[in-house]
This record gives C-alpha cells, structure tokens and sequence, in this order.
C-alpha cells in the first residue's frame, strides 16, 4: 500500500523567510538599481528659505551645461502637471509638486533639473539661481492658531486646517453637542488629572529613501513606473488621473523597497513629476532621494499636542476623560495627513470603560515639512496620552500602576466593545496581558530591586503602559482607497503554485507567511509556492501595506483565493479518481480519498489533468485559477502590555534603559518568528521616540536636524534584549483570526518608558516629562528639583 | 578625469573616473555591484560598508581614485563556490533583517568584527556594529545572527 508523506503544518511555524537569500548576497533589486535605455537623471532645486515668495527663478547657468537636456520651474510644470490630490475629504488648499509663486516650508521644490548624469543634474540644480521676498515663519503651533506672525494659506484663517472636530460622548453624527455627561463626569470627581503633553514630530528614514523611475513610452501611449512605494496600485491610480491616462495604461512596480514606516504611503510630488517630465520628453527619468532631502521632503510624523483633564474617584475608578488635540501638519495636507490625528480620536478610549469622553481636534499648518502616517499613526499618540494620564493618576493616588489600570479595564465577557468614540472593539482580554507582562517582568522583584537601586543613590524608575491599536484597515466605510484586499492563486500547469498579493511587502516578510498559508492549505511543499506582489502588471488589483493589515485583510483575501482554487481542483481530482470530492484529502503533495491513501493522484497530475481535460468534467471549464477580495466588516484591534525599567545617571542626566518588557496579543500568528522581528522593530522605534528622536525646527522655521549627525535613531547599543510574550485572543472579524503586528511595538514603548523616567525622577517631584528624554531636560529636573 | 585600477571581489577592474566619483557609486554605477547601498550622505548609517584591504569601510566616504590599488570584497563577493560566508547564513538563520536595505553593509561590518574578534561577547558586538543603522529589526536578531555566525 503506498504511503503518502504527511508534510508538517506551517502555519504557527518560525519558518525561516524565503526572501532572505537575495538580500544577504546583495542579489535584490532596490529602484536605484535599476537602469533603462536612455534614462536621464532628475534633480530638485529645494527652498532654502521657509516661507517667501518667489521673485525670480535665474535657470540660464543651468541650461547652458553640456548634458543637461532641461530644467523646469514650478510655474513652467504647472503647465502641465495639475495640482497633487490627497485622499481625505477635509478642505486643502492648491499644492503643486514643485512650487508656483510662494514656498511654504525649507525644502520645498521650486525647479526641476533633467540630466544625463546624477552629479551633473545635482551641480545644474546648484547653478539655479532663487531670489525670494522672505515671509515670516510660522513655527510655533499654538502661535499659529492666532493667525501668527502670519497667514500660510489665504483660504485657511488662523492657519486651521481643520478648524475644529468634536467627537465621544455627546458628540451626534450631525455634529451637535451636548455636554451634560461629560460635565457630570467631572463635577463628580475626586481627583483630577490635568497634563499638557506633546506627541513630537519625528522622521521616519526608512534606511533606503524615496526613489523614482518613470518610463513613458511614447510609441505605445503607456507609462512603467517603479517606485520605493507602500502601494503600487494607489500610485498607478494617482499617476494615471495626473497624467490623462487610463489605469489600463500605467503599470506601477515597487521593486524591492527598503523599508517605508508609513511614510511610503503618500504618493509624492517627485513621483508625479518623474513622470510628468518622462511623458513631455519621452524620456525614462530616474530621481533617487538623498539622506539630505529626505530629512526635509518625505513627510514627518506625530506632532500632536495634547490637553488631557481625566476625571476619577480616589479609589481609582476613572469618570471621564477631556482630549484636546492640536496637531502640526505642517505647510500642506499630503495624502492621509488630515485623516491621520482622527484615529487619535478615535483610539481616546484605550482599554478603559470610560463613561464619558470628549475629544476635540484641530489640525494647524506651519511652515515646516508635511506631516502624514508614520508607523503607528495617530494611535501612538492616543495610547501616549490616555497611558500618561493613567500614570499620573496612580501616582496622584499611590497606588500601582498595574491596580489602576485593572480597576478600569473593558472586561472579556463585554467584547465587541462600542467606544464613546465609534469604534467597536473586537475581541480582548486586557487582563490576561497585564498579568502575564507582571509575571515575565517579576514585578514584585523589580520594585524591590528599584528600591534597593534607589537606596544607593541611584535614579531608576519602573513604568508599565497598556495598549489597544486599530488595525487590519478596513471597511471601505473607513479608507478613501477601499479597505479591501485582493489576492490571485493559480495552480500551475506543473503542480506549483503562483499567487498575487496586493500587499504590497517591504520588510514584512509576506512571500513567507502567504507561502505558509499555502503549502498547507494545499498540502504541498513551501519551495512549490511562490508569492507574487508590487506589480501592478502582475497583480491585478490591490491597495498595499499599511496599518498593519497584510495578514489580517490580505492574508485572508489569500486564503479565500485559494479556497475557490481548492475547490475546483477538488472537481478535477474526483472526476480522476471516480470519487466525490467531498471524500478527498489534500496531503504531501498529493489527493486521495479519505482513509484510501492507495487511491489518490500527485499533486501535479491532478493539475495537468485540469489544463489538458480529457475529458472535461461537465459543468466545468479549464485551468485552475482564480482570484478573491476580502472586504473585513470590522477593524481589529490588537493589544498589550509594556513594562520597562530606567536609570537615569544623577551626574550627566544620560537615560539607559535597562529593561523592555513586552506582552503582544496579535491573535493568531502565521510566523511567530517575522512576528518577534515586527515587534523588536516598532519597540526600537517607539524607544527612539521615547529617548532620542525629535525633528527640532528654530524660530525661522529652519530644520536643525537635517542629518542622521543631528538626528538621533537608535543603534544597537542603545536598546537591552528584548523580552516578548504574547497572549492569543482570535479576531472574530475574519477566518484567520489575525489582527495585524506591525504597528504594536510603538504604542505601549513611549507611556511605558516616559513613565519609568518620571518614577526615576521621582524624588524631585517630577509629575509629567516630554519627550524625547534629552539628558539635558533631565539634569536640568534633577539639578533644579523639578520639571 | 583619473585612470584607477581596483581589484573588486577578486577581479582586476580598470576605469576612467571623474576624481570626484565616490566609490559607492563607481561600484554601482560603472561595476553594476548594487549590493552595497546607500542610505545617507553623511557617513552615518552604514549601508555602503565594504572592505577595502580587508577593512570595513564606508563606501560613500571614500573617491574611487583614494581606492586605487587597493583590493576590495564587496557582499556580492563573500559567498564562495555557492556556499554562504557564516555570517549570511546566521542573518538568514536568526531573521536579521526585514527590508534587507541594511543587511549588505551591516554584514561586511559583522565581518571586519569578526575577523578581529571571533568571539565578541555581546556587547562587543553591539559596538562592533554601532557605525550601521537598521531601522527594522531593533538589532535584537542582528545580534543573534552574530552570535549564530560565531558558533560555526
């Protein structure tokens, strides 16, 4: 009797990923690695002022340079390129990609330089010659709310953006207000918590920066662009609109991208011009992004200021909670920017019960650099806030901050959860985190070790901050975009599997995770798999990676592809082995009838069978591919717990974290391994924001930390190992029951490690600290006795 | 316009280069090698490390014409016969890399530590590895591919 190998299951596996190979053998092509017949190099001349109008733009040195094939003014391009669009419905002033007549922010483009030489077209861009009637800069965000010291935008009074948004409790979707719970809620507490906190501005740099290559061909009428993007389907829509073509007529390519962090959602003014200029030259155009501009033309993130009033009883019971969020988007509303602080809004409830919230927001333009989504997204600075408040209130109280949190946490049995603000949360059991997080920290043992460290004089501090994300984004209802995600699965004529994504990876490993999910569903080896992504040509449709929501909505659009496949295939095999295929079983590469190994095919002959059917199988038609989109009806919404401990040196004021602590609940992981690989990088970047990121801009709204010299991003001696755990709680909102990992690491890491600064610091009376923990703000606390 | 000759992974490569020409591009440019990277402008992140005399260096700080004569092993160059160096083997064992833009300089990085000090504790690996951003992985694994390459 013949036996049939039973192949192990991979889903749960820490399966090594299958893209690794060319990367460590620098086999992998980046955008700036790729090069096109006849390609031209563009270059940006950039503001150096940050607010001014233009008086004249000298291009003649420029022009006159052998090998230089054309240079452009943002006049001359608005000839032809229209302004960008950005994909929220809030009101946004004219934005062309390369500026018209008035800069708004150092860095902004206002010429464009096209050369037959990298260098060349750089020292071109040098040779143009900008005189600018200076404009006062609007630097300070609250300042310029008042219309202060001047207006950027006519259209937009006192410099709002977004004039004012009230939501939670009160708040009707017609936009009444009714504050009577609210004020109940604090004319009823015992305790009031008040802190003005800033979420900061940082920089995402991705390691590899922005690139573009655009390739019009004239003689077909059809546009090739690659670029390091998160989304090559949002970029071939986008580019198509601005260019009078068809999305039948462009084919957009993230190669392999170098990371993105958010920052590569937003499609930018250079792609838009790369491929602007490659279709009046009929040129391919290539403009690859250095470290310099990037720090100034990819857009920043967070910079939300926040108000927060908690209301609560002394035994720790919280009332109410009062959110006023201002955030810095900078000179000009990019794709998401307006919609991302709305999800700070919307995440305000963190793990709570909370009776009654209000939150209020205002977006304010400045004269710095755009900002939009960067990893996390608006929800790192929900969990920043409402986690500092928490903490205050513990110490307000004296009690620990793990009993604060218990004592107010949404319970597992009240899933799906309605917050005051609109979201339903799916599934959680807070607890259950918090008490594992308390048991792998030995949080016993580490007070008392803190309160041995301390009894030498030493400054170290504990802090512990509970999390809730939204993720796997979404309902159509919540993306401009579509939430939705598509997948294509074909059994090929020799057994092997091919399969499409439409998110888009860049680091997240997915040609492993989706080969998993595969190789099991069909009980077929992994190395039969692959996992095509990042082609417009290739992958038919799809919307790309962001808000962690690859395994969530792409994985399972994956599954459901496959599932149809199977299903067909399932026909063909029983037609072959004269069974029903409800009897059959898909296993070591082969199908056969339940319980009757002997009678069954491999794998591949059942495949070759279905493309060369003799004879056919009524009611079916050739071949086995077929494709899915997975709508989710819901978000998910991860969580966790992070504890950390602090020293901070009493001399120099220098922090060192000691330890990091993590408890992930992402219900049901595909690759545990590429998963702890997802949380060790949202916790280095969370740790960065909590102890040496900021973009610093002075009073003439001049960046100051243009370079990595000036701009601090964690290396390895900067961080301790690691320790993570995970609890499981499956989402009910799709069949795989995953809720998306790559945002985690930055929300719990910030409240936690501020926290264990302020419990360090304690002793000098220190109730609130802002980020990023500069050792000279903490000298400066332990020298003068406060904050 | 300056005549140099640099052997590159074992092959003599003979150019005519603009004195100005950074290394870094001249090996991805004229020698079409785009396993070394660039990540800033300023020295700091380490994507373009290679080893130049057999010492890690920062491609993008260096003019070709500084490298004349000298011999370089760049990470197309450090498997031999089809076998992984260890430490490519330990990155793709421990999961040291996501993005992977990072992952040819932090490696030749990795090697010149190595060839220093086979048996870093690891500290010294952190250390060793401190002149290379990634901004993905936290290094936590990075430091465990180290670790793995150094058993072997």
């Amino acid at each position: 009797m013949a036996t049939t190998p039973v192949l192990p299951k991979l889903v749960g596996q820490r399966v090594k990923r299958r893209e690794d190979p060319r990367l460590i053998q620098g086999l992998a092509t980046y955008v700036d690695d790729i090069k096109v017949t006849g390609m031209l190099h563009l270059a940006f001349k950039r503001s150096d002022v940050a607010h001014g109008r233009i008086v004249s733009i000298n291009t003649s040195a420029a022009q006159a340079m052998d090998g230089v094939e054309a240079v452009f003014t943002g006049a001359q391009l608005a000839e032809f390129i229209p302004p960008m669009p950005i994909g929220t419905p809030f009101p946004s002033p004219a934005h062309h990609a390369v500026a018209t007549d008035t800069v708004r922010y150092a860095g902004e483009p206002v010429a464009v330089v096209v050369a037959n030489d990298r260098y060349l077209a750089r020292d071109a861009a040098d040779a143009i010659v900008v005189t600018y009637d200076t404009l006062p800069a609007v630097v300070d965000t609250e300042l310029a709310m008042t219309g202060q010291p001047v207006v950027i935008h006519a259209a937009f009074p006192n410099n709002l953006a977004v004039p004012l948004v009230p939501g939670g409790t009160g708040v009707g979707a017609d936009g009444s207000v009714d504050d009577t719970a609210i004020n109940q809620a604090f004319a009823g507490a015992e305790v009031v918590i008040s802190q003005r906190m800033l979420n900061q501005r940082l920089a995402p740099t991705a390691m590899e920066g922005r690139g573009v290559l655009a390739h019009y061909e004239p003689g077909r009428g059809s546009m090739t662009i690659w670029s390091s993007t998160q989304n090559p389907h949002i970029l071939r829509t986008m580019i198509a609109a601005m260019n009078g073509l068809g999305q039948d007529q462009v084919r957009a390519i993230a190669p392999e991208v170098g990371g993105g962090f958010g920052a590569k959602i937003n499609i930018y003014g250079e792609e838009y011009v790369a491929a602007a200029v490659s279709k009046r030259l009929g040129i391919p155009i290539k403009w690859i992004e250095d470290r310099s501009e990037a720090f100034v033309a990819t857009t920043h993130g967070r910079d939300i200021l926040g108000y927060v009033d908690l209301a609560a009883k002394r035994d720790g019971t919280v009332l109410g909670l009062k959110l006023r969020l201002i955030a810095d988007i900078g000179a000009y509303n990019m794709l998401l920017t307006a919609a991302i602080p709305t999800l700070t809004m919307l995440m305000a409830n963190a793990t709570y019960k909370i009776p009654a919230i209000r939150v209020a927001l205002t977006e304010v333009f400045t004269n710095k650099t755009p900002t939009d989504a960067y990893r996390g997204a608006g929800r790192p600075e929900a969990t920043y806030f409402v986690e500092r408040a928490m903490d205050m209130l513990a110490r307000e109280l004296k009690m620990d901050p793990a009993d604060v949190r218990r004592k107010n946490f949404i319970q597992p049995h009240e899933f799906p959860y309605a917050t005051p603000m609109g979201a339903v949360y799916d599934s959680g059991d807070y607890d259950k985190a918090l008490s594992l997080g308390l048991k792998n920290a030995n949080w016993t043992a580490l007070k008392a070790e803190r309160d041995a460290a301390r009894a030498q004089g030493r400054l170290v501090g504990l802090g512990l901050a509970m999390y809730v994300e939204v993720c796997g984004l979404g309902p159509s209802s919540s993306l401009p975009t579509g939430g939705w995600e598509h997948s294509g699965v074909t059994i090929e004529r020799d057994g092997r599997i091919s399969a499409t994504t439409g998110a888009s990876p860049h680091g997240q490993g997915n040609e492993t995770t989706f080969a998993q999910m595969l190789a099991d569903q069909f009980g077929v080896p992994i190395d039969h798999v692959t996992i095509l992504h990042g082609d417009t040509g290739i992958v038919k449709q799809g919307i790309g990676t962001f808000g962690s929501r690859s395994q969530a909505v792409g994985g399972t659009a994956l599954h459901l592809a496959g599932g149809k496949v199977k299903t067909k295939m399932a026909k063909f095999a029983a037609a072959l082995l004269e069974a029903s295929e409800d009897d059959l079983v898909f296993e070591g590469g082969r199908i056969f009838v339940k319980g009757a190994p002997a009678k069954g095919k491999s794998f591949a002959e059942v495949a070759s069978y279905a493309y060369v059917p003799v004879p056919l199988p009524p009611g079916l038609e050739p071949g086995l591919s077929d494709e899915a989109f997975f709508e989710p009806a819901n978000n998910t919404y991860p969580f966790g717990c992070h504890i950390s401990m602090l020293e901070i040196d009493r001399e120099t004021g220098e922090p060192k974290l000691l330890k990091m602590v993590a408890v992930d609940d992402a219900g049901n992981l595909i690759n545990p391994l590429i998963v702890e690989g997802q949380i060790h990088g949202g916790l280095a970047q969370g740790i960065g924001q909590a102890m040496i990121e900021e973009v610093v801009y002075n009073s003439e709204g001049q960046m100051v930390t243009g370079s990595f010299m000036d701009y601090a991003i964690p290396r390895a001696t900067d961080f301790p190992r690691f320790e993570l755990d995970s609890t499981v709680t499956p989402t009910p909102v799709n069949p795989l029951g995953a809720k998306g990992v790559g945002e985690a690491g930055t929300l719990g890491s910030t409240p936690c490690i501020v926290a264990a600064a302020v419990d360090a610091l304690s002793e000098f009376g220190v109730k609130h600290i802002d980020m990023m923990l500069r050792p000279e703000k903490l000298w400066r606390i332990i020298q003068g006795g406060r904050a | 316009m300056s005549q140099i000759s640099i052997t590159v992974n074992g092959k003599v490569r003979k150019a005519t280069v603009e004195p100005r020409l950074l290394l870094a591009h001249f090996l991805r440019e004229h020698l079409n090698l785009t396993g070394t990277h660039i990540g800033c402008d300023t020295s700091q992140c380490g994507a373009c490390t290679v080893l130049v005399d057999g010492r890690s260096a920062k491609s993008c700080t260096l003019f070709a014409v500084q490298a004349d004569g000298s011999s370089i092993i760049t990470i197309e160059g450090l498997a031999k016969d089809g076998k992984l160096h260890p430490l490519q083997e330990g990155f793709w064992e421990e999961h040291g890399l996501q993005c992977g833009y990072c992952t040819p300089g932090m490696i030749m990085s990795a090697v010149d530590l190595l060839n220093n000090n086979p048996a870093p504790t690891e500290q010294q690996i952190r250390e060793g590895i401190s002149g290379n951003f990634c901004r993905c992985t936290g290094y936590q694994h990075i430091v465990n591919a180290v670790q793995h390459a150094c058993k072997r």
